[in-house]
């Protein structure tokens, strides 16, 4: 059936005026809308947070539900009713603070969940305190005279549990956040989609160099699969080896040239290379990042409970009685 | 040599935790119960993974009592002890009746294991006042040994089969029938034929032993068995019958059993049994956490599975918060605590009663939720029933409350047939409100209605935030939160729970005891004594908490005397106390990890009754 990002619309959002949040939502809509699945089929769980109000606004099945556990909560619903497809939403503190360990087993596990992490490196309904995005030396209410704490990197969380999606957009920037929302649903698995976003009240400006087309025409590269890695207003920057990493140079400069520039894997098993592209400070990657193929949890669950209905003899409650000891009384 | 015709007795096999001792009274349950004897039986097992050998920390315990009659508890003591070495005769020599035959392993009373078992003398026996003529004294090694002196097994492996000499003995002491054991063995050992066979070979040993060297004992026994109710039985334990109890459930409803769970002791055993039946559809996720396990379970619910969690105390401590969504979501939860020793870590082994109050109020806001206790091992399948029954139709989260004892100990399970279960109707939205529902629209009853995803024209979101009454939208209207706080309430306090039975002397007691859970068998042990003894005693035990029954009130304050007897420090009389006005009852409270001992029930209540 063919939907209009209006089949996904619910209610009037309550966020603060210029929040990313506004942005996500409707490439959400948007992207739903594309994707396709019914609204009744589909489900949106959120923890707590700004951004946790965002299945409010869906005109889909949703749960909004306690700091932390959306994560878990996603698990239990599409293991329990795969067909369902399910959406979880956070924040970087829900997200990675409260549901840092939710985050990392459903990335190991592998669940068919497509995991939106909305990264403004703030917790913004509390009011303005550091998250675990926060760069270390961080000024917030909680952290007067600057955090003494390093961050956490979204993509190497993922990677160190072993996740085998991960994107990246900017909030503000539509096509691309739609597609990486597309990439996560077609993928089978955990797809983690990092997307950058402002908040304007208690950390405004703080994906400022890719936040809008300008900044991110000079200091973002969008990455495609089997595509060279070229970026800039010109494309006249490349993704070169450098060592055991990677690093961007000028094409003419230093005797680089176009052939020198690496075309990126998406689908290379091995992350080594994405996990570089990932924590590149310059350009910020913006796309898919990793893209590889691996058994769902969901479906594993499902497969082995057929395998073993056709090995067992049992399959009712009065056969699982008769596979006891058992004796009569007369 | 007499055979002593005896309406019960109670066997302890104790031993090393290596020793096999809950194997070997698994086995003699199992061999009694087949001949039709009523049994109970106590696992008493240390908290220690593998404390050192021989050590008195490491000392392992199995007791079952068998009966003519119905038998309700494990017994205080016992009649014949099995001590596989000095340790295990150090510390459960304290559960021997006075004139209880002692069966021993001399070959594991050698200086050093007396010295581990802190004995000061090799004079044993005198140490401990026990007259030797009371004890089985066998070179049990060194025979197990010899028997299987022909075999190509190692001595480690040989040494495991000691368990098996001392079942054999037990059962020619009971002039029990070897085959039942041996079939046992056969079905256990399946993939093993050599270990099956190895012992079976060391049971008949061990029997042979008792039959050729009988002059040594004065007795053997023999229980009848007799008031049988006819049908079909198993032996079953608490645990497995809550995991019995969660599979009938969900198939009356036409459901998915979904459990989250992650391993915490004494609960354990319900994962493990759920994991096993995937051909029945079962679907168990071992999750990364407590929270995660009741989360799941959660997002399980929303999603249309019967969801069911598992865990002790200090896991419902960590699942509070998610229990407490599935109340403001009113969605369909079970909740099962096995209850073990607190606080924190506590006695991660032993049971006690000591959840009941966090099980009511361990929750931020008005939170109610029903709690329901099982009172034995085989009523754990009608408790789980009734939980899961309770939670799809009323929309709400239950507690289950179970313990150590319960479910570690087991019984004669008479087969259920699911057929004369009642159906199971969860409140599914009707077709015909779409377009008008919203999230929470009630039934007559007060219940939320259920609409599972994949249900056009039903989307909706649920929450942990307060929702208006009408629209379900996100609310904090005062007004609206009151009544939505009142609603929920009402819904829980109007849920149909059994009248509270009174057992025993009803109409002319002096003295009525209660209790709720686990402590069943012990509390109605001590009623027959004591009314056996010319008292007139009551009996009123609480499976369903809260709610409590209607006629709650009616019969606590019917007797001149009320005891509340339980395994912690008055959570249930305190409850009583706040439900009902001005009852005011006596209290026996124990809080030691061990069951009730019937002899000090009788005691404690007799001397109530004088008073």
């Amino acid at each position: 059936m063919a939907y209009t990002q209006n089949d996904f619309k619910k209610g009037q959002p309550r966020w603060c005026p210029g929040c990313g949040d506004h942005f996500f939502l409707a490439s959400l809509h948007k992207a739903m809308a594309e994707i396709g699945v019914d609204p009744w089929n589909t489900a949106v769980i959120s923890g707590i947070g700004c951004s946790s109000r965002l299945p409010h606004y869906m005109a889909t099945y949703g749960m909004n539900t306690i700091h932390g556990r959306a994560a878990a909560i996603a698990t239990g619903a599409k293991v329990a009713n795969p067909n369902l497809t399910v959406w979880q939403v956070s924040g970087d503190g829900d997200g990675l603070a409260i549901g840092g360990n939710h985050f990392i087993h459903a990335n190991r596990r592998n669940i068919n969940l497509n995991m939106i992490l909305l990264n403004n490196r703030i917790y913004g309904l509390t009011k303005g305190q550091y998250s675990p995005t926060s760069p270390r030396g961080f000024v917030s209410k909680s952290s007067p005279y600057g955090t003494v704490e390093d961050p956490f990197r979204p993509a190497e969380l993922c990677f160190g549990a072993r996740g085998h999606f991960f994107a990246r957009a900017v909030a503000t920037d539509a096509p691309g956040t739609i597609e990486v929302l597309k990439a996560a649903y077609e993928h089978k698995g955990a797809s983690v989609c990092e997307i950058l976003q402002n908040c304007v009240i208690f950390n405004n400006g703080t994906h400022d160099a890719v936040y809008d087309k300008a900044g991110r025409a000079k200091n973002a590269i969008y990455l495609k699969h089997g595509e060279k890695m070229l970026f800039g207003e010109n494309n006249e920057y490349g993704i070169v080896q450098d060592g055991f990493g990677v690093k961007a140079v000028k094409l003419g400069e230093d005797g680089y040239t176009e052939a020198d520039v690496l075309i990126h894997d998406a689908k290379c098993e091995d992350n080594t290379l994405q996990l570089k592209l990932a924590e590149m400070e310059w350009p910020v990657a913006l796309g898919v990042i990793r893209d590889v193929e691996a058994p769902t949890y969901d479906d594993c669950v499902t497969a082995q409970i057929e395998e073993v209905k056709a090995q067992k003899k049992y399959h009712n409650f009065a056969e699982l009685l008769e596979t006891n000891d058992i004796w009569e009384v007369k | 040599m007499e055979i002593k015709e005896k309406e019960s007795v109670v066997v302890r096999f104790s031993g090393d935790s290596g020793d096999g001792m809950q194997l070997a009274g698994n086995i003699f349950s199992t061999v009694s119960a087949t001949v039709g004897n009523s049994i109970s039986t106590f696992p008493d097992y240390p908290a220690d993974i593998r404390a050192p050998q021989g050590s008195l920390t490491g000392v392992s315990g199995f007791q079952v009592h068998i009966g003519a009659g119905q038998v309700f508890t494990p017994g205080d003591q016992c009649d014949v002890l099995v001590a596989m070495n000095a340790a295990a005769l150090k510390t459960q020599y304290k559960f021997a009746k006075p004139d209880a035959a002692i069966i021993i392993d001399t070959d594991s009373f050698g200086p050093k294991d007396l010295e581990k078992a802190q004995f000061k003398t090799e004079d044993y026996l005198g140490e401990m006042g026990i007259d030797p003529d009371r004890v089985i004294a066998c070179p049990l090694t060194t025979m197990v040994k010899d028997c299987l002196a022909d075999t190509d097994m190692d001595v480690k492996s040989m040494l495991k089969c000691r368990n098996m000499f001392a079942l054999g003995l037990v059962c020619w002491l009971f002039d029990r029938d070897l085959d039942i054991a041996f079939n046992f063995l056969k079905e256990k050992f399946a993939k093993k034929p050599g270990v099956a066979e190895a012992n079976i070979k060391v049971i008949q040993a061990g029997y042979d032993y008792g039959h050729n060297t009988h002059s040594s004992v004065a007795n053997v026994y023999r229980i009848e068995t007799k008031n049988k109710v006819p049908g079909r039985y198993m032996d079953i334990t608490g645990n497995k019958a809550t995991a019995y109890g969660f599979i009938a459930a969900a198939e009356k409803a036409g459901l998915k059993l979904y459990l989250g769970s992650y391993p915490i002791t004494p609960a354990t055993d319900v994962l493990h049994e759920l994991s096993k039946h995937k051909s029945l559809g079962v679907t168990t996720v071992q999750c990364e956490d407590e929270i995660s396990g009741c989360a799941s379970a959660l997002g399980a619910s929303f999603a249309g599975a019967l969801a069911v969690t598992s865990t002790s105390g200090p896991g419902i401590c960590l699942k509070s918060e998610a229990m407490n969504l599935a109340v403001i979501m009113e969605l369909p939860l079970v909740v099962l605590d096995v209850q073990r020793g607190g606080p924190a870590t506590g006695l991660p082994t032993k049971s006690e009663q000591t959840d009941l109050l966090q099980a009511l109020f361990g929750r931020n806001g008005e939170s109610p939720m029903p709690v329901i206790a099982a009172a034995s091992p085989t009523d754990c399948f009608d408790a789980a029933y009734a939980a899961c029954k309770m939670a799809l139709e009323h929309m709400t989260p239950v507690i289950l409350m179970t313990d150590a004892f319960v479910a570690n100990g087991s019984g004669a399970f008479k087969l259920p047939n699911l057929a004369e279960y009642p159906a199971i109707n969860p409140p599914y939205v009707p077709e015909e409100l779409k377009g008008t529902w919203t999230p929470y629209m009630r039934a007559e009853n007060g219940t939320r209605y259920w609409a599972v995803p994949g249900r056009q024209g039903f989307e909706h979101i649920l929450g942990g935030l307060e929702k208006d009454d009408k629209t379900g939208a996100i609310s904090t209207n005062p007004e609206n939160h009151d009544l939505m706080t009142r609603k929920r309430q009402a819904k829980i306090d109007a849920i149909p729970v059994p009248d509270l039975e009174v057992l025993g002397d009803k109409d002319d007691a002096e003295l009525l005891i209660v209790g709720f859970g686990g402590t069943f068998g012990h509390l109605h042990a001590a009623m027959d004594e004591m009314r056996a003894a010319g008292k007139k005693v009551a009996q009123a035990h609480f499976k369903f908490i809260n709610p409590l029954p209607k006629n709650t009130a009616e019969v606590l304050k019917k007797y001149p005397k009320v005891v509340v007897a339980e395994q912690n420090m008055g959570q249930l009389a305190g409850w009583l106390r706040m439900k009902v006005d001005g009852f005011v009852p006596a209290q026996f409270n124990q809080v030691k990890g061990q069951p009730f001992v019937v002899a000090e029930l009788v005691e404690n209540f007799t001397q109530l009754l004088n008073k």
